[in-house]
């Protein structure tokens, strides 16, 4: 019986920058079903922290409720976790972002949680442009309650029992984008090499960064007919570009022809090097990829990449103007006005 | 790279390192795992088959398995296999009734054995069922060869030895004791239908040019010699201040036994650098451990007489030197002068064919060493065939075993009018272990255990009697613990490419981060782009295609703690765990 990992690592993998080996960003054995794609996008979650040299105390991951919001569990067992009630995750995340600024965010949801139940929630986060990467874990059903279709579930799309889906699915990047999200990118779990530069932007993105990772179901919506089956979304996935994240102050290692690469500063004057694979498509266009995306959608492809990002994007903080000190740090001595000053203030409504 | 073809029978048998670095090839996963049930005989059956003397080896095998074990390249050390082998030999109960007895009817040919030594007994073993009429030949009282004469007791308890020599000795084989075979051509015209040479390796090397050799001849001793001399009882005390001289195992035997003769201050005396002494580390650890120092970059310069007695030896201070990997010995001019009551002289031992006369069409080579046939160990006398320290020099017990079985499948190919050269393939079983979904009929779970320490009998008890065994021997309790340490490197991971969906689950879970799907490209290259890096080029890549989106799975083999959990966290049986049995091949299936 094995409900357990060994404790042997591979020797010869390298500690990361800030002298971690990889093992310390793992979490506990996951439960879920074998050959579920959220497991492997938590170690996507794993391999992109590892190699950002995260320190996993510098870390938040929130969830909602889900399969996919059991993963937390599984991945950065180091760092701060909360898991949250029924797709009241974007609100959580808000309240702990406000009070404290210098953690790093990271939100783990489902197509459940965020587009039925959690919906109202995550356009406000989004509409707020919260610093947090938002991870959608999308498998188009609800796998925790044995495969009903989701919200996500595209139309035509036949469920395990046969059943074809009548009803429009929701487009979440489409959604975040119309709401103004300013980090929106696609994925797939079976993919890493695409998905992992994906998470390593997100994380450093200053503002609301939604990533929607299409990951199948293997249990109970991988069957023929499905759109959201491993083999349907291999088949019919269309990549913007390929995409690498050099953080800042590394050199730019890329071999190929520098005309074909668009360099995005971010930020912290780390940049995402574009390689781009679609035509017609600038990444810090909106109306662009917008079109793209629907274009893609008319097609029946399922377009991943980096869709759009902002750079000039303003987080919540940013918009609040707040202190530069995390609120949860300011005392009360900092925050109370001496007799001197609330005696101006005073006089002001007098 | 081209895709692995797992249905060669040596790949999977390449993955078991143990079993495949053992000349013998004794399936090691499947006997520990019975210890571990604690079936000890099954456990030894499964030896006694493949290695013939389990007992022996248990105490004395130069272990090439154990550098070899994975669990050593995944934490600091291997799995004690030797001694686990001797928990088998130690616990089993009453065996005789599964060792076949004489055959029920002979097949009309005749082999003469000589020597009684670990080849011809194997060769014995592995003919007698078959029906052949065998005679041994040996100078000595007794069968057991080097492993009766060399082996102190305090090693090897002559009951161990007794007793698995007996077995073979059982299965009808004519033993010729006290027979000293002084004519090969003799032996001959007796019509036998083939002859195996297995007299071994059996002069001692000598400095005869030292000064002072021939007048302190009488306190100067060949350490094979001495050593046999004290196993059969002629030899009973040695002096206080003993030397001896040379770093391999049987230096560590001498220096041994001449603490419980009555050797007091006793030291051993290398040329070389300690590091690179040719004796097992385990057996270095036990002569320090009775108090015994070594002196190393001591070149011998002449044996030191007054008035007409051994007073000791000088000796050249040396200073290893190296040049691109090649070590050169360059005297300093520093003389040493050590006491010395006696001195033992353990500095290799050499093959010697006096009794084989050289007109009989048996060719021997430049160094005096028969001319061989490496895979069929025959020589250009087609009827007589070699084996053990005979065949190609000194190596050790586990080795002639090998070459045992080698040369009695030519044999009996000979005997049948076949060609030696048409050599049987081995006996493979791969098998299902799935019982359920988290369930194998194996314990995959790893234990982080370190390696156990076999507990060793009290120094001041072991010093004074030498008949006296050190090492105690794991308990049962111990030996299921250091069982469990066993990574089961037997139960393989079998990819099955067209049933892959490429949800990296496998990728994922694996602890040692084996596994990778990427694109194919060149060996080297593709080792470099792995998920892990895969430095070590000893250990194979299996490279499966077929996948649908044309990439291909590369497992490296290196570190695979064959745990299992890649086969459990696979959603469509891609992968699934199967136990590979490799029997080396024999010349009768046991």
């Amino acid at each position: 019986m094995t409900y357990a990992r060994p404790t042997f690592r591979n020797p010869d993998l390298p500690l990361n920058k800030i002298g971690r080996a990889r093992k310390e960003y793992e979490g506990a054995i996951s439960t879920l079903c074998a050959g579920c794609g959220h497991d492997s996008i938590s170690g996507a979650i794993i391999q992109a922290c590892y190699e950002m040299a995260i320190e996993p105390h510098r870390l938040a991951k929130l969830s909602g409720i889900g399969c996919s919001s059991k993963t937390p569990t599984y991945f950065l067992g180091q760092s701060h976790g909360f898991n949250s009630v029924h797709g009241r995750m974007p609100s959580v995340a808000t309240g702990a972002a406000m009070a404290n600024r210098d953690l790093i965010y990271l939100g783990v949801s489902g197509d459940g949680d965020t587009a039925s139940i959690g919906m109202g929630q995550f356009v406000h986060a989004i509409r707020r442009n919260l610093n947090i990467l938002y991870i959608v874990m999308n498998n188009g059903c609800y796998g925790l309650t044995k495969g009903q279709d989701s919200a996500t579930a595209d139309a035509g799309s036949i469920n395990k029992s046969g059943a074809e889906n009548q009803f429009q699915g929701i487009d979440l990047c489409g959604l975040g984008l119309e709401l103004g999200a300013t980090f929106v990118a696609r994925s797939f779990s079976g993919d890493k090499q695409q998905l992992i530069p994906l998470i390593k932007a997100g994380l450093t993105h200053p503002g609301f960064a939604l990533i929607d990772v299409v990951s199948p179901c293997v249990t109970f919506n991988n069957n023929a007919g499905s759109t959201k089956s491993y083999d349907y979304t291999r088949e019919h996935m269309e990549a913007t570009a390929a995409i690498d994240l050099v953080p800042y102050r590394e050199e730019i290692l890329h071999q190929q022809d520098k005309g074909t690469i668009k360099y995005i500063p971010l930020h912290d004057e780390s940049i995402i090097a574009v390689n781009k694979l679609a035509a017609d498509w600038d990444p810090l266009d909106k109306s662009s990829a917008m079109r793209k995306l629907a274009q893609a959608r008319n097609e029946h492809e399922i377009l991943t990449g980096l869709i759009y990002v902002d750079t000039q994007s303003k987080d919540l903080h940013t918009l609040l103007n707040t202190s530069d000190t995390p609120l949860n740090q300011l005392s009360q001595t900092v925050l109370m006005p001496s007799a001197e000053i609330l005696g101006k203030i005073n006089k002001l409504y007098q | 790279m081209n895709p692995t073809d797992i249905r060669n029978p040596e790949y999977f048998h390449k993955v078991i390192d143990c079993q495949h670095a053992c000349p013998a090839h004794t399936p090691v996963p499947e006997y520990i795992r019975l210890i571990a049930d604690g079936r000890y005989s099954d456990a030894y059956m499964i030896n006694w088959v493949s290695n013939v003397f389990p007992g022996v080896l248990g105490r004395t095998c130069d272990r090439p398995c154990e550098p070899a074990c994975r669990r050593g390249r995944v934490e600091e050390e291997p799995v004690a296999i030797c001694r686990l082998k001797r928990v088998a030999a130690d616990f089993k109960s009453d065996i005789s009734h599964r060792i076949p007895g004489p055959a029920a009817s002979k097949n009309g040919k005749k082999i003469a054995l000589i020597g009684a030594g670990p080849a011809s007994l194997t060769v014995a073993r592995d003919l007698a069922p078959l029906g052949y009429d065998l005679h041994v030949f040996d100078e000595q009282f007794a069968g057991g060869g080097f492993m009766r004469s060399q082996i102190p007791s305090f090693r090897l308890p002559e009951e161990v030895l007794n007793e698995e020599v007996g077995y073979i000795l059982n299965m009808g084989v004519v033993s010729h004791f006290n027979h000293y075979v002084d004519s090969l051509n003799h032996l001959l015209e007796q019509g036998y239908d083939a002859v195996f040479v297995g007299s071994g390796a059996p002069k001692g090397k000598d400095l005869p040019e030292l000064e002072g050799r021939m007048e302190a001849a009488s306190r100067i001793h060949i350490g094979i010699n001495w050593l046999a001399n004290v196993a059969f009882g002629h030899t009973k005390e040695i002096g206080e201040k003993v030397l001896v001289i040379g770093g391999g195992n049987t230096a560590m035997d001498c220096c041994r036994t001449s603490r419980r003769l009555g050797g007091r201050d006793v030291r051993v005396v290398v040329r070389s650098p300690l590091n690179e002494m040719k004796a097992s580390p385990w057996e270095i650890e036990d002569a320090q451990h009775e108090d015994i120092p070594f002196y190393n970059l001591h070149s011998p310069l002449r044996f030191v007489i007054r008035d007409g007695q051994l007073k000791g030896m000088d000796f050249e201070v040396v200073e290893a030197r190296y040049d691109q990997g090649r070590r050169t010995l360059v005297p300093t001019g520093e003389v040493v002068f050590m006491e010395a009551d006696d001195v033992i002289l353990a500095i290799g031992q050499e093959n010697s064919f006096p009794w084989i006369e050289r007109d009989l069409g048996l060719d021997f080579d430049k160094w005096g060493m028969p001319v061989l046939n490496p895979d069929t160990f025959q020589s250009t006398l087609p009827k007589v065939f070699f084996g053990g320290d005979a065949a190609f020099g000194p190596k050790n017990v586990i080795t002639a075993v090998a070459q045992g079985h080698a040369a009695a499948i030519s044999i009996d190919l000979f005997c049948q009018g076949k060609s030696p050269a048409e050599r049987p393939g081995p006996l493979t079983n791969l098998m299902l272990q799935k019982m359920g979904i988290h369930e194998w009929s194996y314990d995959n779970q790893t234990t982080p255990d370190l390696r156990f320490k076999v507990p060793h009998a009290d120094k001041t008890k072991t010093l004074s009697d030498r008949m006296l065994e050190v090492e105690l021997g794991f308990s049962r309790e111990t030996a299921f613990h250091e069982a469990q340490r066993c990574l089961n490197c037997d139960v393989q991971t079998v990819f099955t490419a067209s049933r892959c969906i490429e949800c990296d689950a496998c990728v994922d879970i694996c602890p040692t981060t084996c596994i990778t799907f990427t694109d194919n490209g060149e060996e080297d290259e593709l080792r470099t782009r792995l998920n892990a890096p895969a430095n070590n080029k000893s250990q194979d890549l299996y490279v499966a295609d077929g996948l649908k989106t044309l990439r291909v799975m590369v497992k490296d083999e290196n570190l695979c703690l064959h745990c299992g959990l890649c086969a459990e966290r696979c959603p469509t049986t891609a992968w699934d765990m199967q136990k590979y049995l490799y029997h080396a091949p024999k010349a009768c299936v046991l």
